[in-house]
């Protein structure tokens, strides 16, 4: 375990290394990504010069959900370096080449391609989430101070959970790697919208079945005072933690079986 | 007329190209309708809020998330259509090969590109479209007349987003890496297209501008054509004035990239 976030931190060091040889097209991607990625959030500010309240929840509340799932899963994808494109390496024949190194292939793939542009979604996250956290109307206590961090950090080991398991489907179906934007893009664009918004089967469905919703909503509902549209016991909202360890240790095992079936397609 | 033949047998293996990627598929249509269904719940809020938003009833607003998510592929909003490929031929050199054969270059990649479109818009788009009918209220036509004027917008829109991704490929001859200019035509494409919210819900001058780019050409429009929101002629001058802008501006840029630029190779 030790071994391997070790040779994740040099391999994910090369990379940045390699990334900062061109500084001119480093900055200017890191820009792009910052633009890119904050577009989502202008459409949300858009939305909110023709109505007030989107389903009953204020410009910073939304705000306050928005920023909480872009920097989860900022961090998240910050992380995971080139997980998304395992299918390729897969088709390629070059995934062989890790499977002989004497380093666990996990730390290798979440250190390849490791790209510090990634911080722009961040940049942008944690700037949105500054503005709505003095924005909102919250009733701060001790324990709503100390669950904003949580629930961020959280957050972002439920979105690594589902990189890894995104990984290690793509083992099985190589073509097949856009189901899992589905869940990655999909649900970082989900969460940005209040619950109650979506329809009962769904908000269960990612309460319950793929537990999206501890990334943002069962906290962020708590700090905001709001009720969530599911009865949930009060302690649920500092559950986020338990969620996420839960959750990556099913993807450990999803990739150890999905590593321990895979044929290598010979070339 | 043996030139005909020619640019329909490029589209003709555009379009087969694309089809043998089955796996591919399925799992785009899968997202696609993922994506709809979330855009559905929101725009439904939305409207909820403000009933006639953008002059959109509910109905309408579903119908757009669903043709958004159904063109989204087809018309390329984001890129990765055939101008990915043109893009890297030119870096390496390989497009010299291009360059000598007795078909003009524009419009060998927009039949190859019109190929493609017409597979993801059967392949990919068709499915996401009838799911949201079938699970959603949408305002569909039901005169037959107004499904053939929504067939030659969505032709129209096509020679529009190739127009636009054209261009942009061109740039490489120049540039040499394309990664800047794709972000940035990805950016542009997905926001000024339409695919976050609908460009008739933009306020003030910024809606006027957004509404008047050619971006608005490809789903706005269409979308509008089908679901009676606009004058047909109008709505077709406009598409076709940028789909001919866009298209003789790449036919000029090609003829001075041909000329000056000293083609890659090793």
């Amino acid at each position: 375990m030790l071994e391997g976030l070790r040779a994740y931190r040099m391999i994910a060091g090369m990379w940045v290394r390699s990334g900062m040889t061109y500084r001119v097209s480093f900055v200017v991607t890191l820009f792009g990504n910052l633009v890119m990625t904050g577009l989502d959030f202008v459409g949300i500010l858009l939305m909110f010069s023709q109505v007030d309240e989107l389903a009953g929840w204020s410009l910073p509340e939304v705000a306050f959900l928005y920023a909480a799932s872009v920097t989860s899963f900022g961090l998240a994808h910050l992380a995971s370096g080139s997980m998304q494109q395992l299918g390729s390496r897969i088709r390629d024949g070059s995934f062989d080449v890790l499977l002989v190194r004497p380093v666990p292939v996990l730390a290798q793939v979440g250190g390849d391609r490791f790209s510090l542009r990634r911080l722009g979604r961040l940049a942008q996250g944690g700037a949105v989430l500054g503005w709505a956290l003095v924005a909102a109307d919250i009733d701060w206590t001790v324990s709503k101070v100390l669950l904003v961090p949580l629930m961020v950090v959280s957050g972002a080991a439920i979105f690594v959970a589902v990189f890894v398991a995104g990984a290690a489907f793509q083992i099985y179906a190589q073509d097949a790697a856009e189901v899992q934007n589905a869940f990655t893009y999909g649900g970082t664009t989900m969460l940005q919208y209040p619950p109650a918004v979506f329809g009962k089967d769904l908000v269960r469905g990612v309460t319950f079945v793929l537990p999206l919703a501890f990334v943002n909503w069962v906290p962020a509902a708590h700090v905001l005072g709001r009720p969530y549209p599911l009865a949930l016991p009060g302690w649920v909202a500092f559950a986020s933690p338990l969620v996420a360890a839960g959750c990556c240790a099913l993807a450990g095992l999803a990739w150890r079986t999905g590593l321990r079936s895979y044929r290598s397609v010979g070339s | 007329m043996g030139s005909a033949r020619l640019y329909l047998a490029v589209a003709a293996r555009g379009f087969r190209r694309y089809a043998s990627y089955r796996a591919a598929t399925a799992a785009g249509v899968f997202t696609n309708t993922v994506f709809g269904l979330i855009l559905v719940y929101t725009y439904l809020a939305l409207w909820d809020e403000r009933p006639d938003l953008g002059g959109y009833d509910q109905a309408q607003a579903v119908t757009y998330v669903w043709l958004g998510q159904c063109l989204f592929a087809a018309l390329a909003l984001q890129g990765g259509g055939v101008e990915t490929e043109l893009m890297e031929r030119i870096r390496t050199g390989e497009i010299a090969v291009d360059l000598y054969r007795p078909a003009d270059l524009q419009l060998w990649w927009l039949a190859g590109d019109l190929g493609r479109a017409a597979f993801q818009l059967l392949g990919r788009g068709v499915v996401p479209f009838l799911v949201g009918g079938l699970f959603f209220p949408t305002a569909l036509p039901t005169r037959f007349d107004t499904w053939v004027w929504f067939a030659v917008a969505l032709l129209l829109a096509a020679l529009v987003s190739f127009g636009i991704r054209y261009l942009v490929a061109l740039s490489v001859f120049w540039l040499l890496d394309g990664t800047g200019v794709s972000q940035v035509m990805m950016i542009l494409g997905v926001f000024f297209s339409g695919m976050v919210l609908p460009l008739n819900v933009f306020p003030g001058g910024f809606g006027e501008v957004a509404r008047a780019l050619p971006w608005a050409a490809q789903l706005q429009v269409p979308a509008d054509v089908l679901m009676g929101e606009t004058a047909v002629a109008g709505a077709f001058a406009f598409q076709a004035m940028w789909a001919v802008l866009l298209l003789v501006a790449g036919r000029l840029v090609q003829s001075a990239a041909t000329r000056r630029v000293v083609v890659q190779g090793g």
